[in-house]
């Protein structure tokens, strides 16, 4: 009679660890920047477009919608780009030491969420304050 | 089937090059473009700074000078290349169904080139003129 090949347990059976859950966010935050991709390429297109088109542009991103979702897109950049480096360390393997492996990935979140505060402060000091 | 079926090993799919056939040469790929993405990233988050609560004659002509037009370019197409092999990846994680594999698949790279093609295509208006 055939039994079944042994499979490897799935997510569910394990306790959440904040190293599995930066994994799970790094996907998700990148598939949201795939997305994300249409806004930069809206953007660009109504910049190239014309002064009406642009100000359409302008007008989405000054909403608060529009200011939700930069925002959004501002933390899940950083913070993918700095998951990224931190695979990037894991790929020459060093730091995976458990004490290791935890600052890491908790480098990543704090850094991504305090580099996106600085960079909308400095943003709305640039734009002299909010609209 | 045989005894030996239930525990045959995954050679079989490593003899095959892997789900997408092709090796290692995406996860290679995926990390040059991450290294890339780095600076590029940063100069994107540069530009865009500078670029805040601009008129539109401002933004057309910052974006059309040279060096902001080429860090845009990388960008835009690094970028584009590192998206689709993670979208692609993601695809190969959770579609299995034949059918529905090779729709995302090439959905996937569609969107990939529409949207990347699109913002390539406004840089270089907006450096060209016309």
């Amino acid at each position: 009679m055939q039994r079944p090949r042994p499979l490897s347990p799935h997510l569910q059976i394990y306790k959440p660890m904040l190293t599995m859950m930066m994994s799970i966010v790094h996907r998700v935050t990148g598939a949201a920047l795939y997305f994300g991709m249409l806004l930069l390429a809206w953007w660009l297109i109504a910049a190239a477009a014309g002064p009406n088109a642009y100000a359409n542009v302008e007008w989405f991103m000054g909403s608060l919608i529009g200011q939700l979702v930069l925002f959004g897109y501002t933390w899940a950049l950083l913070h993918h780009m700095l998951g990224g480096i931190r695979h990037l360390i894991w790929d020459t393997i060093h730091g995976f030491e458990p004490a290791e492996r935890e600052l890491l990935t908790l480098a990543t979140l704090i850094g991504s969420i305090a580099l996106t505060l600085i960079l909308w402060v400095v943003g709305y000091l640039v734009m002299g304050g909010p609209r | 089937m045989t005894g030996s079926q239930p525990m045959r090993t995954p050679m079989r799919r490593v003899r095959g090059l892997g789900a997408a056939r092709s090796g290692t040469s995406h996860f290679w790929h995926q990390r040059v473009t991450s290294v890339a993405g780095i600076p590029l990233t940063i100069g994107l988050m540069l530009i865009i700074t500078a670029l805040l609560g601009r008129s539109h004659a401002a933004v057309v002509q910052i974006l059309g000078s040279p060096i902001v037009a080429i860090i845009m370019l990388l960008f835009i197409i690094n970028t584009a290349y590192h998206m689709w092999i993670g979208m692609q990846e993601i695809i190969l994680d959770y579609v299995h169904e034949e059918k529905w594999k090779l729709l995302t698949l090439m959905a996937n790279t569609f969107f990939v080139f529409a949207v990347s093609l699109a913002s390539v295509y406004a840089i270089l208006k907006l450096s060209f003129g016309v």
